[in-house]
């Protein structure tokens, strides 16, 4: 009795694993299915370019307020806390060279994609819910209008361009924010600031790596956020559910990208 | 949202990311700066490099006048063989001396030309046959740390016949101002 009822329990649980484990395959199947069709579809966001234009308003342009902000704190924290531990060690002039490499290599690209994830890919995701719930992605179907070419594609292209663009903008105003509390506040000498992140600063191995980076985590955000929309239960709390897990998952697929881009890109 | 202003707007978002990529480029990284003309190649054997690196600065009077392409090993004589490419603006005697210096007590390792007295000039993959290796820090500090002990060592063995000679010293002898007497 016991024991058949042990088995029993055993079973149930292994099942449970089981059943979580193929629905996270299929959706992960579902998701690069998606993204093969977007892939595909994908000539009518360029041949009516006003509707990738239109989403890159939306996702890219209306993104810059939080993005000029935070990269501007965010370097600002970064002079006076490189500053604070440099200085110990008597060459507060590498503050430039500290503040570049870390925006442009790292904080750059990866806090822009966490912000865009907040910002835009909630945005993305909710629309597209609401539009599913709605029905509006089956009327489209009914005229005969693909929804992924006419839906899907312009959103994708349009996060794509506009995450590195973000993330330049990030990493140049980031700088800035850097240079105002190191040169004027604290007194760091100018030309040192400049020429010593010059010196150090690699366009190639620096900017150009942060660049793919960006358009990498582009690509995985925006994607997420369209097949979390595309996939979500046509209910109130199915999309508010869609669009948690689009923050959750984009953050953590950016962070584990992070790492593995970094480890390709840095040659030891 | 009217279609010019999104495209207005857009036309912006770009025109910004393409100045902060240009900002970035120029101000922020060495696009500018490591620019070199035509070059042409001389090699130059060294016993020891340092950490010197391909594409560190190559400078004469502290201005820079090229890059190191290549840092090989050379199995039969166990030299480091470096080339570097040269600005073709500028030519040097054959007789010129190649060192590699270190920028700061800490920095960067590079090669500087000392221009020597001859008439010829240097051509392209001409040999430097006159070079100073680089400074190892920890050489040197274990040179003047030994030269140190054998300094302190010889002291102490002075100190200690001079006591033993003052203990076996008779009694009556006679000790003047300036130490003991000779005889």
């Amino acid at each position: 009795m016991i024991k058949s009822k042990l088995l029993n329990s055993l079973t149930r649980t292994l099942r449970g694993i089981g059943s979580r484990m193929t629905e996270r395959v299929w959706r992960l199947g579902a998701g690069a299915r998606l993204f093969f069709l977007t892939l595909v579809y994908s000539g009518e966001s360029f041949k009516r370019f006003h509707l990738t234009l239109r989403e890159i308003y939306f996702t890219g342009v209306m993104s810059l307020l939080i993005i000029v902000v935070s990269a501007f704190f965010v370097g600002m924290v970064l002079a006076l806390q490189g500053y604070n531990t440099l200085q110990k060690y008597g060459s507060s002039e590498a503050i430039g060279v500290l503040v570049a490499l870390s925006l442009v290599r790292e904080l750059g690209p990866v806090v822009t994609a966490l912000l865009f994830a907040g910002r835009a890919g909630t945005a993305i995701t909710a629309e597209i819910g609401l539009m599913k719930t709605t029905e509006q992605l089956s009327a489209m179907e009914m005229m005969a209008v693909n929804p992924i070419a006419r839906v899907i594609a312009p959103r994708f292209w349009a996060g794509v361009i506009s995450m590195p663009i973000l993330a330049t903008l990030f990493s140049m105003v980031g700088i800035l924010g850097g240079y105002i509390v190191a040169v004027p506040l604290i007194g760091v000498d100018d030309g040192a600031f400049w020429s010593q992140m010059q010196a150090n600063v690699d366009f190639r191995l620096d900017i150009v790596n942060g660049l793919i980076k960006s358009i990498v985590f582009g690509v995985a955000c925006t994607m997420i956020a369209l097949f979390e929309g595309f996939d979500a239960p046509p209910t109130a709390e199915g999309v508010s559910r869609a669009t948690t897990r689009t923050v959750v998952i984009s953050s953590l697929t950016v962070l584990a990208l992070d790492f593995v881009l970094t480890s390709f890109m840095l040659v030891i | 949202m009217d279609r010019t202003t999104i495209d207005l707007w857009v036309g912006i978002f770009v025109a910004l990311g393409v100045a902060a990529l240009l900002g970035l480029a120029m101000k922020v990284g060495n696009l500018t700066s490591s620019k070199i003309g035509p070059t042409y190649s001389v090699s130059a054997a060294f016993e020891n490099v340092g950490s010197l690196k391909p594409n560190a600065p190559v400078k004469s009077a502290g201005v820079v006048v090229g890059r190191v392409d290549s840092i090989v090993f050379d199995a039969k004589k166990y030299e480091a063989l470096v080339t570097i490419k040269i600005d073709k603006r500028y030519a040097f005697p054959k007789d010129t001396f190649a060192n590699i210096y270190t920028a700061g007590l800490l920095g960067e390792q590079y090669v500087g030309l000392e221009a020597g007295g001859e008439d010829d000039a240097l051509k392209n993959g001409d040999k430097i046959s006159q070079t100073q290796d680089a400074i190892v820090l920890e050489k040197m500090i274990s040179q003047f740390l030994f030269s140190k002990a054998s300094e302190s060592k010889s002291d102490n063995k002075d100190a200690d016949t001079a006591s033993k000679s003052a203990d076996t010293k008779p009694t009556g002898a006679k000790s003047t101002e300036l130490g003991d007497a000779p005889f």
